[in-house]
Order: structure tokens, then sequence, then C-alpha cells
């Protein structure tokens, strides 16, 4: 593979690069969305195999439609659009599951109450690598409706802004806002006393003074 | 003005981003100066948001990288083809 003085470029410059014939330049261009575009696939194909095969297909698909993209969309929110609309296309062909299951707004009144911890000692990130715990978060998160968990996934997980995200969903930012509030209170609600007593069964093994 | 705790969880999210208004944040902020609830609540959110985005929990798949390029490389190829 020959390796062009891509590195420096700005999206936009690699964009129209492509374009303009040096397609090799895809590669480049769609190194950081990787893990994003997984995400969002497994999100929805709750499998690995299905979701690669998801992702394969949105990347593919980015680059046959990559003369549609505009440029007053971001690239990052583009391809998770194309990545969410691969992903229905395949649950809807496979009939798994109701497409209203993955639609329908939430109910606007249900209240998500936290659970409740006298004292809270904060867990360190050091805590993730423990395949324990990253079992927690995975499963805490995978147990998320679907409408919650993708919000979460992109603000929470990949970082998108409130306006990105909503970008990316093809909703409202006030829904944005009520999903990523009711999805981080349920996380918290089964995640901190989970968090809590397995942290504190092996705080010893990091806190050997205490 | 006074909120109830049942408010105050309404508001955690906002808060966390600091998307509310300078008043409610104020009402809220004098909140959980003095209910330890509501603050343990508050921080074990905003710890459960730092450890979920941690870049360990969701690795890709081994191979996952190459086996994508790889079926790009096709496409190109086949564009190039054409």
């Amino acid at each position: 593979m020959n390796e062009p003085k891509t590195s420096n470029r700005t999206e936009a410059e690699m964009i129209s690069a492509i374009l303009g014939g040096e397609t090799q330049v895809f590669h480049d261009l769609i190194r950081p969305h990787e893990r994003s575009v997984y995400l969002m696939a497994l999100s929805y194909m709750k499998n690995e195999a299905d979701a690669e095969d998801v992702a394969q297909e949105a990347f593919v698909r980015a680059f046959r439609h990559l003369a549609s993209f505009r440029a007053e969309s971001k690239f990052s929110t583009w391809l998770i659009s194309i990545t969410l609309n691969e992903a229905r296309t395949r649950l809807r062909r496979k009939m798994l599951v109701p497409m209203d299951s993955l639609d329908t707004p939430p109910d606007e009144d249900q209240h998500v109450s936290p659970a409740l911890l006298r004292d809270w000692r904060e867990i360190p990130s050091e805590a993730v690598e423990r395949g324990e715990i990253r079992k927690l978060l995975q499963d805490a998160i995978a147990c998320l409706p679907d409408i919650y968990r993708q919000v979460f996934l992109l603000r929470d997980v990949e970082e998108m802004n409130i306006n990105e995200t909503a970008a990316a969903l093809n909703i409202g930012v006030p829904n944005v806002k009520v999903r990523l509030h009711r999805a981080r209170m349920m996380l918290q609600k089964q995640l901190a006393p989970q968090l809590k007593a397995a942290t504190q069964q092996s705080r010893r093994r990091w806190f050997p003074w205490s | 003005m006074v909120i109830d705790c049942k408010h105050v969880w309404n508001f955690i999210s906002d808060y966390l981003d600091g998307t509310l208004t300078e008043e409610v944040r104020t009402v809220v902020q004098k909140h959980l100066e003095h209910c330890e609830i509501c603050s343990a609540v508050l921080d074990s959110t905003r710890n459960v948001i730092i450890l979920t985005a941690d870049d360990r929990v969701f690795e890709l798949p081994v191979g996952f990288s190459e086996r994508l390029h790889a079926r790009i490389d096709l496409e190109l190829e086949e564009y190039r083809g054409e």
C-alpha cells in the first residue's frame, strides 16, 4: 500500500482527495471511526459477527456514496446514520425484532429512581483492567432499552455532543437529553451497588494500606 | 426555592453536562451541599460515566481492522475496475 502524505490532512481534504481519485486515502479516513461504527452496529445486532458484517457494509456504503456527503454535517455523524440504516435494514430483513421496539418513543412520565448509597467511594479507572468489572459495565449497557443505549453510547462512550447525537439518530435534542438522563440513571441504579460490592471485596488488592 | 431529593435526581444528568440554567444550578448545588444521599447519587453517576467511557470496556474483536481494510481493498479494486 502506498502511504502518501495523508496523516496531516483534514477530513475534508481526505474526502476531496478520494473523490479526486486517490481512493486509497479512504483507509485513513475511516481509521478513527472503526470503533464507534462497530459499537453502534453491535448495539443493534447484539452479536459480534453480525455487528462486524454491518460495520463493514456501512464503510463500503460510505465509500460508494461519498460524493453525496455534505460538508455541513460531520463525517462521523454521517457514518453513524449509514450504520444505523444498515443495521435496521438487516434486522427488518431477518425479521428478528419487531421494528417498533427500536423506534417507539419513551414514555415521558417514566421516572427512574437512582440507587441510594450513603458512602460512595470513587472507583478508580484502574478497576476497568479487571475482566469482572468490564463485564459488569458491558452487561449493564447491554441491558438498557435500545433507544436509551444508542443515545448513551454516542454521548458518553463515543463522546459526541448533544447536537451530533441528535443528528446521527435523527431525533430531537430534547429527546437526546431525556433518553441520556434515563440511561445514566438506569446505569447508576444497577451499577453503583454492583461496583461497590465488587470493589469492596478486593479493596485490599488496590489499597494495601487501608 | 427549596427542592426535595426526587427533584434533584431529575437534574443530575443536566447538572453533570453543565446545561442547567444558573438559577436551577444554584438550587441543586445548595441541596447537594447538605444532602449526603444526593451527593452520593451525583458522585456515583459521574463515576459510572467515567468508567463506561474507558476505552478498555469495549474493544474491537481481534482482527476486526485487518478484515475491514481487506474488504475495503476489494471494494477499491472493484471501483477501479469499473
